[in-house]
């Protein structure tokens, strides 16, 4: 009984978090001065010439339908959360028109999702090992080596760390291409390496950013709990070190690091765009520059949509496996 | 003084130094006459690093040096503007909504969760390339930024608020006849405002982290001497193809020293309080 109520509540909040964030997104950018149509429209006339004013109110016209622009703001807003948040349509792409937007970013999408989620979960894992060694053993010289280099690794903006990558393995030692290019036609075996070669250094540098901070927090968490009363009691009674540190030292910190872990999704994200559009790496981040370069809203407006759905489902989930994870909570 | 480097640990004095070598930089340096290094074709191209232009000249004539100063104090600038909006907003929304409570905390957090799981990155990508074009302006770049840099702060006020709430010394507070807006100011801000300048050093980071994405992305403002901008200029015009060590290379290194100064302060001075407090 208790737990229905839970998830009803955590559902609501699930719910409530999607439904601001889409409204914020919704009403923000009307309250700009600037208008998307009236740019293009500019962008098109710098580039042909002036154009015949009848064209151009049609051309007005049919742009600002496009865009979701027709019709008083509260129908454009009930249309926007009918159409977009439940059916995922937000209508044609205007960059490559008319496949719905949509589409694309579905397409898109499995990218990202994959890199990211990978490389986050492979971060989690390596930093939270070190992070526990180094804490359970922070007098030691190589916990304090190891932990400066996470401290020194960590602050340093995704796009920075991948732009140091590309410059050392692409343009000086030549090992990786410049630009992702993922070869789609060439049979599966070709599409798998060449994804593979192109996922490296994104990879890579996502793992160095997200393992330094897990390696950064799990330290202190563990060398607080190191201190605590219930350890040093199983130290007294003679247990072994690798026992406390797993069962005692670990079980207690990595709790912590799980509610972390959900909220830090959201920052995953935008670093992973950042790397995306470094390397070229064909995911959500690349499509959202290239929305942006040609003013393709609809796109935008879809990506961020979509993203924040996922990252707030992502959430979702692990807070609710928490109370799984620890016994202590029970659904309140 | 004394007392205080003497007891403070290393990551909290390399940090000091960094940063104050920044600012320094952004706020001394910058303040010395010097011909606007904006402008293009002025100087001649591509020079190479000399005692007129300490570190050379870009493709367009830019002397490099007086570019890199600027960058920092603008993009000190942002961070800072926007980590004291930040701070001041999410201070205020966090002890409302822990001492308030009852619906409006509920309301509050509802909302604050919202900031803290949508992903900021792309809406702030929405919003910049709106405003793409429109002459936008330092001021305007750091209020479209603190909009995501106030939900942290207030979550964690608000979480402090409430375990502060029921010690005992807010009691008896309360039961001397002190007003809630009394208690706060006199009892628990003390509390947040170590926090606070933690929290302050920490939004000015992932501001100028921000700002710096949305530059590479082509979205800060065209005319705004930012590093992220200046990294984006080296990399339009091919600086690493190029090999133009000296344009490309002293805003990477310069972002990477201020980011690792800053987040070693952090660190530090967060250390340094928990070993005041006796932990």
């Amino acid at each position: 009984m208790k737990f229905w109520k839970y998830l009803g509540l955590r559902l609501l909040t699930w719910a409530l978090t999607i439904l601001i964030g889409v409204t914020f997104i919704f009403f923000v950018p009307r309250m700009f001065p600037s208008d998307p149509v009236e740019g293009m429209i500019g962008q098109m006339q710098a580039r042909s010439g002036q154009m015949d004013p009848v064209a151009k109110e049609a051309l007005r016209t049919s742009l600002r339908i496009q865009f979701g622009l027709e019709g008083s703001l509260w129908s454009q807003y009930t249309s926007f959360l009918w159409k977009g948040l439940l059916h995922f349509d937000f209508g044609p792409s205007l960059m490559s028109y008319p496949t719905p937007a949509s589409e694309i970013i579905t397409r898109n999408l499995p990218y990202t999702v994959g890199l990211s989620l990978t490389t986050t979960i492979l971060a989690w894992i390596i930093g939270n090992v070190i992070g526990l060694l180094a804490g359970f053993r922070k007098n030691k010289r190589s916990s304090k080596i190891l932990e400066t280099i996470a401290i020194c690794i960590y602050p340093i903006p995704y796009f920075i760390v991948a732009l140091i990558l590309q410059i050392v393995f692409s343009y000086v030692l030549g090992w990786f291409p410049l630009r992702a290019t993922i070869l789609y036609n060439g049979g599966w075996v070709a599409f798998m390496t060449s994804l593979l070669k192109a996922s490296v250094l994104p990879a890579v540098s996502i793992l160095l950013l997200g393992t330094g901070w897990w390696i950064i927090s799990m330290k202190s968490l563990a060398s607080t709990t190191a201190e605590e009363d219930f350890v040093l009691y199983a130290r007294y009674r003679g247990l072994s070190e690798a026992k406390i540190g797993k069962s005692y030292v670990f079980r207690n910190s990595i709790l912590t690091q799980i509610t972390a872990l959900a909220m830090s999704l959201g920052g995953v994200f935008n670093g992973s765009i950042m790397t995306e559009i470094i390397f070229g790496y064909p995911g959500v981040g690349t499509l959202i520059q290239d929305a942006i370069t040609q003013s393709d809203y609809n796109m935008i407006l879809g990506c961020i949509t979509i993203s924040i759905v996922a990252i707030a489902t992502c959430t979702l989930i692990a807070d609710l496996i928490y109370p799984f994870i620890d016994p202590r909570i029970r659904y309140s | 003084m004394k007392k205080f480097w003497k007891n403070a640990n290393g990551r909290l004095k390399f940090g000091l130094i960094m940063t104050a070598f920044f600012l320094i930089l952004g706020f001394v340096v910058f303040y010395i006459p010097h011909t606007n290094p904006f402008p293009n074709n002025i100087r001649s191209k591509n020079l190479a690093p000399s005692l007129e232009h300490f570190f050379g000249t870009t493709s367009q004539g830019q002397d490099i040096f007086w570019l890199l100063i600027e960058a920092i104090h603008n993009s000190l600038m942002i961070g800072f503007i926007v980590a004291l909006l930040g701070t001041v907003v999410g201070v205020f929304v966090g002890l409302v909504a822990g001492f308030v409570g009852g619906t409006l905390d509920r309301v509050l957090m509802v909302i604050t969760d919202t900031f803290v799981v949508i992903p900021s990155l792309p809406v702030l990508i929405l919003m910049t390339s709106l405003m793409k074009g429109s002459n936008s302006t330092v001021i305007l770049m750091a209020l479209v930024l603190a909009m995501f840099a106030w939900a942290w702060p207030s979550r964690q006020i608000r979480s402090m608020a409430l375990t502060l709430k029921e010690r005992d010394f807010i009691h008896t507070a309360k039961f001397s006849g002190e007003g809630t807006v009394q208690i706060v100011v006199t009892e628990i801000l003390p509390f947040a405002l170590t926090w606070s300048l933690s929290n302050f050093m920490n939004a000015t980071l992932s501001a100028i982290g921000s700002e710096s994405s949305l530059a590479v992305l082509g979205l800060s403002p065209a005319n705004l001497v930012s590093l992220g901008n200046m990294i984006q200029w080296a990399r339009n015009y091919n600086a690493i193809m190029a090999g133009r060590w000296n344009w490309i290379l002293p805003p990477i290194l310069a972002t990477v020293l201020l980011f690792v100064g800053l987040f070693m302060l952090i660190t530090g001075y967060n250390d340094y309080m928990s070993m005041k407090r006796g932990r």
